[in-house]
């Protein structure tokens, strides 16, 4: 006697996004922190010492936040315009920041007042940075220069006048005190060497460069300008190693995540993306309200921080495991859990004497009712609110072993108001599905036939026969436009692609025989004829 | 013509184990079912086959146990005879010569001597009318009886038997066809007849189909082709009889059976359950559902502890108490129609194809058995009539049997036909197919052909399918991009149509280095590699029915069919058309071991075999009329040991085996006459070597047998059946050693029997020799005459032992031995059996 064949669920491909561990990963983010600020977010900053504060430069003031702290723990506004690029010491005591009134300002950490000024550039410094030696400041002004500063005395050491347009990006090696890179509006990036007094190499990235970044080996270098990112092999003298095209806006800001393993780009069509740095390909990508301008991770990717054009400043903080497991401990833990395993994990003594129980099969409910041939019974174990909801593929495969078992329509016949209703609910929801479209059409035929008789005794059901009317009519119109578009663009293709020679039989003359011939005469080889 | 003799065409294994009602011996140990010409004796605790009766000449159409005997069974055969056996040995015992087809047999225990046949009326050919015949078998001695003394009892018998039931201790007999019921009472000698309406209010029909009678009282139920099921009572009146209603089946019940103390009503059907009713309380039922196909015949041991049904899909299983099935017994399972190819197996060397409906089975033809079943479309089967369900319509292996793809359709001619291409991996562990990868719908329309490449193995599988939709698709093994996705599937690798002809047909060259896709009439020739269509071939008109690469030396060669009745073959090399011949090719067939084709030609309702090589201008090997109706299906399995074969005519069978379907369903095959007489000489050997253990009662009877042999095949001298008193001793020796102990009576009544046989053989033989004179005895006869502590030395002296004796001892007894040993014989054993009783 064999047993019952539960009823076949086909298993359908996911649409949408692949459930990855790096989707895992970043989705593991508690809802976001949003303060708002004085004006547009142009730069983060975040302290290379623990407890990693971050420094916010928006309009003029920096506000340095602490990790989960929702109020600045400490505010810089002796600006006397916009302030730009406020960033750390590598110890965290010291921060820099440009100007739109062209004076670079060097703040103690803890203090209020600039301890240093340096004044020597003509117009707005976008760009400040400390070199590695922790001695001097680099900065890039729009009036086309960049500048070594010595920090103790405020005396300018060198200038590089090389860049023809603004400079809005740059960068100092970690590794060399010597070294810093910057990038210009004049599409190119420029490496210089301060013992040097040129730049030692120079990049085209072909677009203005809005962003830089180096990677911690210092081997590559990620530049984003316009819609594209490159990477720079800088050890092979600057050549190009990957475009990165997944933007559809200019990208203002890049970021590198998980120790060096990801790459993150921000872009003012509101997406930030995360890149595997060993293929290149994205991986996930979070959506934000407005235009991104600047983006900083935290070490260790404790929080993403992300500023807009609307002047939020967007944190967001990672969900902890601890945190988790007691959101799991928090659910009730169900008695019956433990009746169900008592006895399972008993070992028996090797000279026991084994009675071997049956299994028995758990059937789902609607296969215990198809089991007993009770098929309206079925459909409504299979109609179950949640059932119908969360996996409408059950029901659409119940309906489809009853259309199979030919009693479909014994199953939908005989049901009331409320029932019909569920029913037709069911219907008006998946009807348009392509998955589910061709055995739902078939029920709901089968519905109006059954019922055409009591249309109009019920309002309800009377305006879920409307609603389903209408629904058919809207997917017929939009059925019959896409296959206008698929029409023009089936000419597009055949007058874009160039004529192939085909092989063409032509049946009857060049091969084989004509009738009656002798089965021994050799047909020619057969050739395919010329295209005029 | 001599390759005829040379080379026949045989049925092999497969045959229908449910043709006729299955009878059970009364100890419930064995099972005798009708099978093609012979009877099969089953185990009903083994399931294996412990016995072949083989002795009909034609289809045997009844197994009966001998009322009288339960340990011999009656069979009756289309030939005209009937047999009496001793099923549990073996042994044929009597041949009743009738002289006319007989359908069914009958017997009932009050009618000692009589057995009751449906044979076809006098005047009629045809099975339409049959009638019931009483069967006198005349008590004679020998081995083949004619019998003369026939009664009709009944005409107007239907040719179903199962409308034919004895009643209660045999007074009556009761018989339907069509809607009426007659029941004839042997005492009274009178006949009643019922009617019914022809079809009942709900406008079914009211056909009778089965009968069955109470075993105690006078009741009789009815099944009926609505799924009622009636039970008649008062039927010995004319106006009185009232009949009682029944009904749970929802088609036809197919067949009825009372339990031997009468207490429960067995029925069954198309629905597969089997419904247990109590009589009296019919109101309750027991039900044994999902038995797997139509119950055709059900079947109750005498004891009533074992009930056993016989199944639409040639299967019988036993079932315990109508609560647990202990044992099934699968044949060959014979669907309506075979719509896969026949496979071999590549790893089993078993035959595959459809089975059960939505499974494959796999079928040892080598043993007769039938591995297993692969349930392909994992739904439940719904047995009910007119139901459109899921069916395997395609099926084939890779060449290494690592993978199996199947199509399965449903609503073929519907718009909206279901389509899945499943591709199944074989499983090392579980040793069977596992399915890895279903596409849904790979095709709009219908598929008509999916083959993998022979010659790619492992990771480079490839699967080419043509569709109605004018498409033929090439799927590949992929490895999924991410590693936690899941292991390797299957996903269409390319697509191609050509000038929006519908591919038919398509086939790989054996090293898989070219595609021949026919489209219609045109056939183009693909390399798989690149994907590019290499040369096209064509040979109007027709469309291109079949395709075959040819193999090793002529691995050049393409031939294909076509509907014109055109066998065209090309050559690759030359891309020209190197013969081609007008014949009617049902089937064109490759050996993958040698380079041999074979054609199967319908011509005139009968198929034509042609066995030839692509490059020779004449045939191998032909012959006309291999079976009637078209061949469709058909197979090369090759052999496990190649034979040896120097006969021209039959080398084509030395390395495969070729099997073939017909239209009928039976699975044919050819045989050499060299085959045939090894697997006779087998035979033979196994009769006269039935090697029993060294023994001291061997040693002791061992070399008889060339004597008693000569005695048996004497009919004069052949005991008869009932074995009164042995008068060949050896022989009764033979029978008392060789015959199961639960046959025999007790040891003390065959004790002095046994004792005169031993000492009859010597005197006997002793005197033959005197008589003949110079005969040199041998050296264990001698010692038949020693003292029985000599019988109880050891094995391995004796010989030698003998060996001496041989010189020294006196051939020749004298007179005075000779007269000892007859005043022995007259000696009163009794007390010997008395010792054996105490």
């Amino acid at each position: 006697m064999a047993s019952f064949k539960p009823t076949k669920i086909p298993v359908y491909p996911k649409l949408g996004e692949k459930v990855t561990q790096d989707t895992l990963y970043w989705k593991n983010y508690k809802a976001p922190v949003q303060i708002k600020e004085y004006g547009a977010v142009s730069n983060i900053d975040f302290s290379p010492v623990a407890p990693h504060n971050f420094a916010v430069t928006a309009f003029s003031r920096i506000h340095v936040y602490g990790p989960f702290s929702q109020e600045p723990v400490k505010t810089f506004t002796r600006f006397k315009d916009t302030a730009y690029c406020g960033r750390f010491r590598s110890d965290g005591q010291l921060l820099v920041a440009g100007c739109e009134d062209s004076v670079v300002r060097l703040f103690d950490v803890s203090g209020r007042v600039a301890l240093r000024m340096f004044k020597g550039h003509t117009k707005a410094v976008h760009v400040t940075d400390f070199t590695s030696d922790r001695y001097q400041i680099l900065t890039g002004s729009d009036d086309y220069t960049c500048r070594l500063w010595d920090i103790p005395n405020a005396a300018e050491l060198s200038t590089y006048r090389e860049h023809t347009d603004y400079i809005r990006c740059g960068v100092t090696s970690k590794l060399n005190r010597d070294l810093f890179i910057t990038g210009s509006y004049d599409h190119t990036l420029k490496v210089f060497d301060a013992r040097a007094e040129k730049s030692v190499m120079t990049m085209d990235h072909g677009q203005p460069v809005e962003s830089l970044l180096l990677y911690p080996s210092e081997g590559l270098l990620v530049s984003a300008g316009g819609r594209y990112v490159k990477v720079w092999d800088l050890l092979k003298g600057g050549q190009p190693l990957v475009l990165l095209k997944n933007h559809h806006k200019t990208i203002t800001c890049l970021a590198l995540g998980s120790n060096g393993e990801r790459l993150l780009s921000a872009s003012l069509d509101r997406h930030v993306k995360v890149y595997n740095t060993t293929t290149y390909k994205v991986v996930h990508n979070f959506d934000y309200a407005a235009a991104i301008l600047s983006l900083a991770l935290a070490p260790d990717d404790e929080s993403i921080v992300v500023g807009m054009t609307n002047s939020i400043l967007s944190i967001k903080h990672r969900k902890h495991t601890e945190e988790s497991k007691e959101m799991m401990s928090q659910q009730r833990r169900r008695p019956s859990y433990r009746v169900f395993v008592k006895g399972k994990n008993f070992v028996p003594k090797p000279d026991d004497y084994l009675v071997s129980k049956p299994v028995k099969e758990h059937l789902a409910k609607y296969d215990r009712e198809l089991k007993k041939f009770n098929v309206s019974k079925a459909l409504d174990a299979s109609l179950e609110i949640w059932l119908r909801k969360k996996k409408p593929e059950i029901t659409v495969g119940v309906i489809k072993e009853l259309d199979r078992r030919g009693t479909l329509k014994n199953a939908l016949a005989g049901r009331d108001e409320e029932q019909l209703s569920q029913l037709l609910h069911f219907v008006i929801g998946n009807i348009v599905d392509t998955r589910f479209a061709p055995i739902i059409l078939t029920a709901a035929e089968m519905i109006l036939d059954i019922y055409k008789s009591v249309i109009g005794q019920s309002a309800l059901i009377d305006q879920q026969l409307l609603r389903l009317q209408n629904i058919l009519e809207s997917e017929i119109n939009l059925e019959q436009e896409l296959l206008e578009v698929l029409g023009m663009l089936d000419t597009m293709f055949a007058t874009s692609v160039t004529r192939k020679e085909v092989p063409y039989s032509d049946v009857g003359r060049s091969n084989g025989l004509a009738q009656g011939e002798a089965s021994s005469s050799r047909p020619e080889l057969f050739r395919p004829p010329e295209i005029k | 013509m001599v390759e005829q003799a040379e080379i026949r065409v045989v049925h092999q294994g497969g045959s229908n184990i449910t043709f006729r009602e299955p009878a059970i011996s009364s100890d419930s140990r064995f099972l005798l079912c009708a099978s093609g010409h012979n009877v099969k004796v089953f185990s009903t605790v083994t399931e294996e086959c412990v016995q072949e009766l083989r002795g009909h000449a034609d289809l045997v159409t009844g197994v009966l146990l001998r009322p009288s005997n339960h340990l011999q069974a009656y069979s009756c055969s289309a030939d005209g005879t009937v047999r009496l056996w001793d099923f549990t040995d073996g042994i044929l015992i009597k041949t009743y010569v009738i002289g006319y087809p007989i359908c069914s047999i009958y017997a009932s225990a009050s009618h000692d001597g009589v057995i009751f046949i449906a044979t076809p009326t006098k005047g009629y050919k045809t099975l339409d009318s049959l009638q019931l015949l009483a069967v006198h078998l005349p008590q004679t001695a020998g081995q083949l009886v004619e019998t003369s003394d026939l009664s009709a009892v009944l005409s107007d018998v239907s040719a179903n038997p199962a409308t034919v039931a004895f009643g209660r201790a045999g007074e009556y007999v009761a018989s339907t066809n069509g809607v009426q019921l007659q029941i004839f009472f042997f005492k009274k000698q009178k006949s009643f007849r019922f009617s019914l309406k022809e079809n009942s209010c709900s406008g079914r029909s009211n056909t009778f189909t089965c009968v069955a009678c109470h075993p105690t009282d006078d009741c009789i139920a009815t099944g009926h082709e609505d799924g009622k099921i009636r039970l008649w009572r008062n039927f010995d009146q004319k106006r009185e009889y009232t009949y009682r209603t029944l009904h749970w089946h929802h088609s036809t019940v197919r067949a009825l059976c009372f339990t031997p103390e009468g207490s429960n009503l067995l029925s069954g059907g198309v629905e597969s359950v089997l419904v247990q009713w109590r009589y009296q309380q019919e109101s309750q039922q027991d039900f044994l559902p999902r038995l797997g196909a139509a119950i055709t015949h059900i079947a109750v041991s005498p004891d009533g502890a074992l009930f056993c049904t016989s199944h639409s899909d040639n299967k019988i299983v036993l079932i315990q108490s109508c609560v647990k099935v202990s044992s099934i017994i699968q044949g060959l399972v014979k669907g309506e129609a075979v719509q896969t190819d026949l496979m071999v197996d590549p790893r089993s060397k078993a035959l595959v194809l459809n089975g059960k409906p939505g499974h494959l089975q796999f079928y040892s033809l080598q043993r007769d058995r039938l591995l297993f079943n692969l349930d392909v479309v994992q739904q439940e089967f719904i047995h009910q009539e007119g139901l459109d369900q899921f069916q395997v319509v395609m099926a084939t292996l890779d060449g290494a049997g690592a993978w199996l793809a199947t199509v399965e359709e449903r609503k073929q001619e519907t718009a909206e036909a279901e389509l899945n291409l499943k591709l199944w991996a074989f499983d090392e562990p579980s040793q069977s197919f596992v399915l890895n990868t279903t596409v849904s719908t790979p095709h709009e329309v219908r598929i008509t052909a999916v083959t993998f490449d022979p010659a790619a193995r492992g990771q480079t599988s490839l699967l080419v399918s043509c569709g109605r939709d004018g498409l033929f698709k090439a799927w590949r093994l992929a490895v999924p991009a991410h590693p936690d996705d899941g292991g390797p599937s299957w996903t269409c690798d390319f697509v191609s149509a050509y000038h929006g002809l519908t591919p038919q047909r398509c086939c790989f060259s054996a090293d898989g280095s070219l595609l021949a896709v026919g489209f219609q009439e045109v056939v183009t020739v693909w390399s798989p590699a690149s994907w590019e269509l290499l040369l096209t071939l064509s040979q109007p008109p027709g469309i291109i029915r079949d395709l075959c690469f040819g193999r090793l030396s002529c691995s050049k060669f393409l031939l294909g069919t076509t509907s014109s009745n055109q066998l065209c073959c090309w050559n690759l090399l030359t891309c020209s058309l190197e013969w081609s011949t007008s014949m009617e090719v049902s089937l064109l067939l490759a050996d993958p071991l040698s380079d041999n084709m074979a054609a199967f030609c319908h011509q005139d309702g009968n198929t034509d075999l042609f066995v030839f090589k692509p490059s020779e201008p004449r045939p191998l090997f032909s012959q006309k009329a291999v079976c009637s109706g078209r061949v469709s299906r058909a197979v090369f399995a090759p052999r496990e040991v190649a034979l040896e074969s120097c006969e021209e005519s039959s080398q084509w069978l030395n390395r495969s085996q070729l099997y073939f379907l017909t239209p009928l369903m039976d699975l044919l095959t050819f045989s050499t006459r060299a085959e045939e007489e090894r697997l006779m000489t087998a035979s033979k050997q196994l009769v006269v070597d039935d090697s029993v253990a060294m023994t001291p009662f061997q040693l002791l009877l061992g070399k008889r047998r060339p004597h008693h042999q000569a005695a048996v095949e004497d009919p004069a001298v052949r005991p008869p059946a009932d074995r009164p008193v042995p008068p060949g001793g050896s022989a009764a020796v033979r029978e008392l050693l060789q015959s199961p102990a639960h046959v025999l009576p007790a040891a003390a009544a065959l004790c002095s029997v046994f004792m005169e046989a031993l000492l009859g053989v010597a005197t006997e033989t002793r005197e033959n020799e005197t008589s003949a004179g110079e005969t040199p005895s041998d050296p264990e006869e001698e010692e038949e005459e020693e003292d029985s502590d000599q019988e109880m030395e050891t094995r391995a002296t004796r010989p030698e032992r003998g060996l001496l004796e041989t010189d020294s001892a006196d051939p020749v007894l004298s007179r005075a031995q000779v007269r000892e040993l007859r005043r022995v014989r007259k000696l009163d054993h009794s007390w010997f059996s008395s010792l054996l009783d105490s």
